[in-house]
């Protein structure tokens, strides 16, 4: 019984903890990992858009699993529609 | 008079304020709904919009706002005496800080959580919005060119904290990689880390570090701490958050909570006789008039323009149900107040006799942060049984670790509005991140400098950057009252403090203006003068924007 309230208590201490350190910079951060991702669908996306990729034989197999992204992704960066004629999106 | 009946008489003041007029404000004024759905819940988005826990948010935006600025400003203004200043943080704290600040939230969770400065532009105007911009910059500007000082006198009167002071930098570091890296609970990394800052608070004063006092390289001492500290916040400031600031953050949040706790505890067992005068009738020569300098002197403590940045800007996104912005908003206020008033009290009641208090107090602007550590320290001793180095070593941490987190994270906000500029103005250079930084450290450094020759003259800018805070506040005051009389309801709770502040601050800078006129310090007098026309112009659109309001109201719509 104690044991069980002890061990309760730390769980709310780690909750209050855990909140207080990452309730601040949550925005910021999931900024910066946002800007991150930006950049790998660039990469996943750059030989549709003429930009030669080394990698686009593996970047290929990833498009379909970055589909649900896309339209996130292409509207943050300014164009309403898909840029990518081969791509539709919306 | 005894520094309990002090503590007790300020702090139980502020509990009515909060039990009390802050129910009123927030149900009869503010009127804040249940059942609204605040922008955390309407634009939830992970990101930015996030509903959180209210306890949590409090800390948050009390850390946010509580800083080494309530502590600064009272220990310079207590050279009037303790009543003045006392009169000032517990009335300030109810009537005008906690208005304001849960009225900021109020208002841009109201409009979206757009920030007070975009909404200044959609509710008072498109030139207000430009001041505001302006005010901002020069209050950042201020805030790092003062706090720069600030540390480097600390740790030249404190060598004993330079050790934990730069080592809390490296145990931050070291926080912030085990938990980006997960290696251990956080619970575990807070006990460590704070077990870690004060083992180096303990060897501090075997260990005291001061950089030579004869000059090198051309440079004193101080001037050559405040190149290093800027050094310092350019590099932090570049770090991504989670490197450096959020765990510095998170530790200052702790010490903030140890420092309240440990103070407030050292006042009730040693309960210290208060030495300064209640009214100081000799001032020193050369120190202006209490009104209106003492409420420019203490800003943050009593009112602080900063606190509605905090509050718009991201509090009001993390907003989960109206009714706790009375909680956040007005408790963390009633926080401050509480950082402000132990300040009153270390600086009062912390000396044994009024010779040792005018010794410290002999020239307007004298005191500051060395008399709060020093007063402070002594209670610590009598209360605690704390060594003084060692509980000098601890206060002057405290403030140095707030001064510093507060620097880093201004530097940061300065290079996003260049690098604003930089997109507006199209400078394809200024856009970028490491001359924006450049840039922005240049204007500080430039004002540390410039204020004084050797680095000493940057406190003459304190009571500037306190009307400066006031403009900022004043703003926002402006926004609320707008909202209020647009909805048709009482205005006077906002536009008092409003009216105050707008009186005291115009008379502020005007006395200001003729103190640097006779000193002759021409660089002052510009940016007094720069102050002073944003000032006026805030005026001219108050009235305006609060006439065309009224006027508005007045026109009933008549029935078909």
């Amino acid at each position: 019984m104690k044991l069980d309230t002890i061990k309760a208590w730390f769980r709310q201490a780690s909750f209050y903890a855990e909140e207080a350190y990452n309730a601040p910079y949550r925005s910021a951060i999931a900024r910066a990992q946002r800007e991150q991702d930006d950049l790998f669908m660039l990469l996943v996306f750059s030989e549709m858009m003429g930009v030669p990729n080394p990698a686009s034989y593996y970047t290929l197999e990833l498009q379909p699993l970055l589909l649900e992204r896309f339209h996130d992704w292409h509207q943050r960066m300014g164009m309403e529609h898909s840029p990518l004629d081969q791509f539709r999106c919306c | 008079m005894n520094a309990v009946f002090l503590m007790l008489m300020g702090l139980g003041a502020m509990a009515l304020g909060y039990f009390m007029y802050s129910k009123f404000i927030c149900e009869k004024i503010f009127q804040v709904d249940p059942n609204f759905r605040t922008p955390a819940h309407e634009l939830q988005d992970g990101v930015d919009y996030v509903p959180t826990n209210k306890y949590i948010l409090w800390g948050h935006h009390f850390t946010s706002v509580a800083g080494a600025a309530p502590i600064l400003g009272p220990a310079i203004a207590v050279i009037w005496g303790w009543v003045p200043a006392f009169l000032w943080v517990v009335f300030g704290t109810i009537f005008f800080a906690g208005v304001h600040d849960a009225g900021a939230i109020w208002a841009s969770s109201r409009n979206k959580a757009r920030s007070i400065g975009a909404l200044t532009g959609d509710i008072v105007g498109n030139r207000a919005r430009s001041i505001f911009m302006i005010v901002i910059f020069l209050v950042l500007l201020m805030v790092n060119a003062v706090f720069a000082v600030v540390i480097a006198n600390q740790l030249i009167n404190f060598p004993s904290a330079t050790l934990p002071v730069w080592g809390a930098i490296v145990v931050a570091l070291i926080i912030g990689q085990l938990i980006y890296r997960k290696v251990i609970g956080l619970l575990m990394v807070t006990i460590l880390g704070v077990t870690a800052l004060y083992g180096m608070i303990y060897l501090g004063p075997m260990l005291p570090f001061s950089l030579p006092t004869e000059t090198m390289l051309g440079l004193t001492d101080r001037q050559s701490w405040i190149i290093l500290l800027f050094v310092y916040a350019a590099i932090a400031s570049l770090l991504p958050v989670w490197a450096l600031l959020q765990p510095r953050d998170y530790i200052n949040g702790i010490q903030l909570f140890i420092g309240l706790g440990l103070l407030y505890g050292a006042v009730l067992l040693a309960s210290p006789d208060v030495v300064a005068p209640a009214f100081n009738r000799e001032v020193p020569a050369g120190t202006p008039s209490l009104i209106p300098l003492l409420f420019v002197t203490i800003a943050c403590g009593a009112i602080s323009g900063f606190h509605g940045l905090v509050a718009s800007g991201t509090t009001s996104k993390q907003l989960d149900k109206e009714p706790d912005l009375r909680f956040v908003g007005y408790f963390g206020a009633v926080g401050e107040g509480a950082l402000a008033l132990a300040a009153i009290i270390a600086v009062s009641a912390g000396f044994a006799t009024l010779a040792d208090w005018q010794a410290i107090y002999h020239n307007f602007g004298q005191g500051g942060v060395a008399a709060f550590t020093r007063g402070g320290a002594n209670i610590l001793e009598q209360g605690l049984g704390l060594d003084t180095v060692m509980a000098q070593t601890l206060l002057t941490v405290m403030v140095v670790l707030f001064a510093g987190t507060t620097m880093d994270t201004g530097l940061r906000l300065q290079r996003y509005i260049f690098q604003e500029w930089g997109s507006i103005y199209r400078i394809g250079w200024m856009q970028k991140t490491l001359p924006a930084t450049l840039l922005a450290v240049g204007c500080c450094l430039l004002l540390a400098f410039g204020a004084g020759g050797d680095g000493a003259g940057g406190m003459l800018i304190w009571p500037l950057f306190g009307t400066t805070n006031q403009l900022l506040a004043r703003l926002t005051l402006l926004v609320i009252t707008v909202m209020l009389v647009k909805l048709g309801r009482p205005m006077w709770y906002t536009l008092a403090p409003l009216l105050f502040l707008l009186c005291m601050t115009t008379l502020g800078l005007l006395i200001q203006l003729k103190t640097f006129y006779d000193n002759g310090d021409w660089f002052l007098f510009t940016l007094d003068i720069v102050i002073l026309a944003a000032a006026i112009l805030v005026i001219l659109e108050a009235s305006s924007a609060l006439t065309k309001q009224i006027k508005a109201n007045k026109v009933v719509v008549p029935e078909p």
